[in-house]
């Protein structure tokens, strides 16, 4: 069995500091219709929240709303109500959750009211579900819908004539549509501005991951990477705040690195660690704790995840440029995770094995995901036979609690960590 | 003598398997899992080391040129005896039991008690007698069929309700499998060997080499030096954390033991079905288990049986008799019983149903093993579905059609290998070897 998730949960300085910037963005979110503010819903993967800032609008990211529900112990019964509502049990759990939220009065992960989109914006990366979930959130809100059709890198890579299409569309479509929502002029200058602050936040982060190259890793680049990734994959990219919790975090990190420490864990400082992990799909929300425990219990680390580049590649070079504000935010949407085909994610997770020096890699595949679980196990071969570290695979789901098996997810991790071990000492028969 | 023992805690069954000192398996114990998990271990292990006792015997008088011939069929008769002494000293306990939850019966009750009872002990005697053997290894399978066989006709012939006779046996049975082991096996075992003599017609001079033999195996003293456990139940093991091996790893290694050359390894038990491939030391290179869902796994066939009140080790063979197996798709366990149902209203025969049954739970199977990388030669099945000669075929059949011709490694003590397994990692640490190192967490608490 499972020891009970202690109570005391260790959380580091920049954590804290998260926490009350999302506070304070959904006390904001809870005021905007009383202070003439604009709201947008966006998804995280190809987000233009530079360009909605430059426009004073609040973003809200319903699939954060959804793994907030999860990890808050409210996804189950949100998506029973919108299975009862008409939804299918095999239809994205993050669309089940936020309907269901919505059914249920639309009260956001911090007790308060969210309020109904002034705009729903849709960067296409990839993922066909944010498409349907925009329809269906706009059959109900009948509010202005924008969407901005970012080609699919089936090539592995983007072309000038891409970029071209989708800086076209921000400025014919997405651009005006702002300005007809919020009656405000589109202010370039503004935009810059944000810009160059992503910049330096991205500069940062990047050497936040990519400090997990050390050994010990003073981070832990999943569980620990999602706490990492949220202001600058969601409502703060741009702003100052986002900035400064940048430089706190990498102030931080270097100090563990410094004292020769490995990641924060819920319990505390791991205090060895035995496996280095890349691992491939996004996590369980609904019992991330346990699920990190599993790991964290048997000093594994993730020195690497693909889950942190959904809502950017930066460690793959990219940057937001101010000096080319368009051109670089259709490169930012070209660039996400969700937006690139097969080979490339072999080539970035066979990549991170090598530059990580991983033990092995795991594949947390996502029952109610096709967009991410398609194709895993064929990778999972293709990165084995590149790196010849093992790979091991195991399936939960986002954040339907139905679909997390603890014991046999326990199991399964514990079979890869002890074949890693195994095959880390090769006994002779 | 010093010995080390794997305990395999599965779902369904625990088994356990003792090593002597060069790596020879000495013995093997199973039993039932139950909730009691101590229990359960303790039952396997006691088995084991009672198994490992007659296989001492063997090598006592395999060195003994007079006894060598006589010793196979002596040891045979000795084995059959003991397993019915075992078996009548359950029954007793079956009764016992079963009397107690029939106080407040009729009279009719407990004469079709009185008749049952003493139609197993008559039966036991046949059940056991001379180039017999029970076609399964456990008292509920053995005895059940047999009690309800003989409740239908008692609770017509007293004009009882055969449910009542049928419940008293439900109420009984787990407390019976979950008695610890019996102290009386030293005398469970004389009773035995008394039995055997009183068969065995022979010089007096031999008969007692014979006896002394047996003797001298009682007494010999096994001292476990380290057990290693595994399986579905091992953060239950009643033993330290870092005597716990995946089942895995295990499985891996017990395949390797018995098959040197086996790349592939299928195992179906109770709840899991896993394929792993392993490398040329039986060291686990990748593996897909089932996961969220347990459909086709060897629980799968215990719900059919009991769906269709037979015996769990009568599928197979009803199988067999398949003409043409009904193609069914879904290895739901829950709907099982409602597609069985249907089937047999609509006329199908149970013996083409059950044909079918088995066909798909092997296409289950064979998408793992596709998800694990495939099928590599030589291939070996073990688990507790490996004993089940209608799911072999029907694999067999599957592999050869998506892989063309595999060798097919089933060993008559496949149900054994993740004990074997886990016995050789036992083994190896006792010797000081290097293994991998124990895992931190997932002990009993």
């Amino acid at each position: 069995m499972n020891a009970p998730v202690k109570k005391n949960v260790v959380k580091e300085p920049s954590m804290l500091r998260q926490k009350e910037m999302i506070a304070q963005h959904f006390r904001d979110l809870a005021r905007a219709k009383e202070q003439g503010k604009k709201v947008v819903y966006t998804f995280v993967p190809g987000n233009l929240t530079e360009l909605m800032l430059s426009f004073d609008c609040l973003p809200l990211h319903p699939e954060i709303n959804a793994l907030q529900s999860g990890m808050r112990k409210l996804s189950g019964e949100y998506i029973a109500e919108a299975e009862r509502a008409g939804h299918s049990e095999d239809v994205c759990t993050y669309v089940k959750c936020d309907i269901g939220m919505m059914l249920k009065g639309n009260i956001g992960p911090t007790g308060e009211k969210l309020p109904e989109p002034d705009l729903l914006l849709l960067s296409y990366t990839g993922c066909f579900t944010f498409m349907k979930w925009f329809e269906l959130l706009r059959e109900r809100y009948k509010c202005p819908t924008a969407m901005l059709h970012v080609p699919y890198q089936g090539e592995g890579h983007f072309t000038e004539e891409q970029v071209q299409y989708v800086v076209d569309q921000l400025r014919s479509e997405i651009i005006p549509k702002f300005e007809k929502v919020t009656g405000q002029a589109f202010d370039i200058d503004r935009l810059r501005d944000l810009l160059g602050n992503s910049a330096r936040a991205e500069e940062d982060l990047v050497y936040v991951l990519e400090s997990a190259k050390k050994r010990p890793s003073p981070i832990d680049a999943y569980f620990g990477g999602v706490y990492y990734i949220g202001p600058l994959f969601t409502a703060f990219r741009g702003t100052p705040a986002a900035t400064e919790y940048y430089r706190m975090l990498r102030e931080e990190v270097d100090a563990r690195a410094a004292a020769g420490q490995g990641p924060i864990t819920p319990d505390g400082l791991l205090d060895e660690e035995r496996f280095r992990l890349v691992v491939e799909g996004p996590p369980n929300w609904t019992h991330f704790r346990e699920f990190w425990k599993m790991f964290a219990d048997e000093g594994a680390v993730v020195v690497a995840s693909t889950y942190t580049k959904v809502g950017g590649t930066y460690d793959r070079g990219f940057r937001h440029n101010p000096e080319r504000p368009l051109e670089s935010l259709a490169e930012y949407c070209l660039g996400c995770y969700t937006n690139l085909n097969m080979p490339t994610r072999v080539d970035m997770l066979t990549n991170y094995v090598k530059d990580y020096e991983a033990d092995g890699f795991l594949i947390n595949s996502i029952k109610s995901c096709n967009s991410f679980s398609a194709g895993q196990l064929v990778m999972m071969r293709q990165v084995e036979k590149r790196t010849g570290k093992p790979g091991g695979f195991i399936e939960t789901d986002l954040v339907d609690p139905r679909y997390f098996s603890a014991s046999n997810v326990k199991n399964r991790l514990e079979s890869f960590f002890q074949m890693l071990a195994q095959k880390g000492q090769e006994v002779p028969a | 003598m010093k010995c080390t023992i794997g305990i395999d805690l599965g779902s369904t069954t625990t088994k356990a398997v003792v090593l002597d000192e060069e790596g020879l398996v000495l013995g093997r114990g199973i039993t039932n899992s139950r909730s009691n998990y101590d229990v359960a271990c303790e039952v396997a292990r006691t088995e084991a080391l009672l198994d490992a006792r007659f296989h001492l015997f063997e090598r006592t008088v395999g060195d003994d040129p007079d006894l060598r011939e006589k010793a196979g069929p002596f040891i045979e008769a000795l084995r059959r005896n003991f397993q019915r002494e075992q078996h009548l000293q359950q029954i007793g306990e079956l009764e016992e039991l079963c009397r107690a939850h029939a106080r407040d019966t009729s009279k009719g009750v407990q004469r079709a008690l009185d008749g049952i009872f003493e139609g197993l002990r008559t039966e036991s005697e046949d059940l056991f007698g001379p180039g017999r053997k029970p076609r399964s290894d456990f008292f509920r399978d053995i005895a059940g069929s047999r009690y309800m066989a003989l409740a239908e006709w008692w609770a017509r012939k007293q004009e009882v309700p055969y449910e009542t006779l049928y419940g008293l046996f439900d109420k009984s049975i787990i407390a019976v499998e979950s008695r610890p082991p019996s102290t009386g096996l030293q005398e469970s075992m004389a009773q035995a060997l008394g039995r055997t003599l009183g068969e065995w017609k022979t010089e007096e001079e031999l008969t007692q080499r014979l006896k002394s033999g047996v003797e001298q195996a009682i007494l010999t003293n096994l001292t476990e030096v380290r057990t290693v456990g595994t399986g579905y139940g091992r953060a239950r093991l009643p033993f330290p954390r870092e005597c716990i091996r995946s089942e895995i790893l295990c499985h891996g290694m017990g395949a390797h033991a018995t098959f040197p050359e086996t790349r592939t390894v299928l195992d179906i038990g109770g709840q899991d079905t896993k394929a792993i491939q392993i490398d040329e030391n039986g060291i686990v290179e990748r593996f897909q288990m089932n996961d969220r869902c347990a459909a086709g796994c060897g629980r799968y066939l215990g719900y059919i049986a009991d769906e269709m009140n037979v015996g769990l080790h009568e599928l197979g063979p009803m199988a067999m008799k398949a003409k043409r197996p009904v193609r069914i798709n879904s290895t739901c366990t829950v709907f099982a019983g409602a597609e069985l149902r249907d089937r047999l209203a609509a006329g199908q025969r149970r013996e083409d149903i059950l044909g079918g049954l088995h066909r798909s739970i092997m296409l289950r199977a064979m998408s793992l093993l596709a998800r694990s990388g495939g099928i590599f030669e030589q291939f070996t099945f073990t688990g507790g579905v490996a004993k089940n000669e209608a799911a072999v075929a029907a694999l067999k059949e599957l592999v050869e059609e998506n892989y063309g011709e595999r060798t097919m490694n089933i060993s008559a003590s496949s149900i054994y290998t993740g004990a074997l397994g886990a016995a050789i990692f036992a083994l190896r640490e006792a010797r000081g070897e290097r293994t991998p190192e124990p895992q931190t967490t997932g002990g009993a608490q």
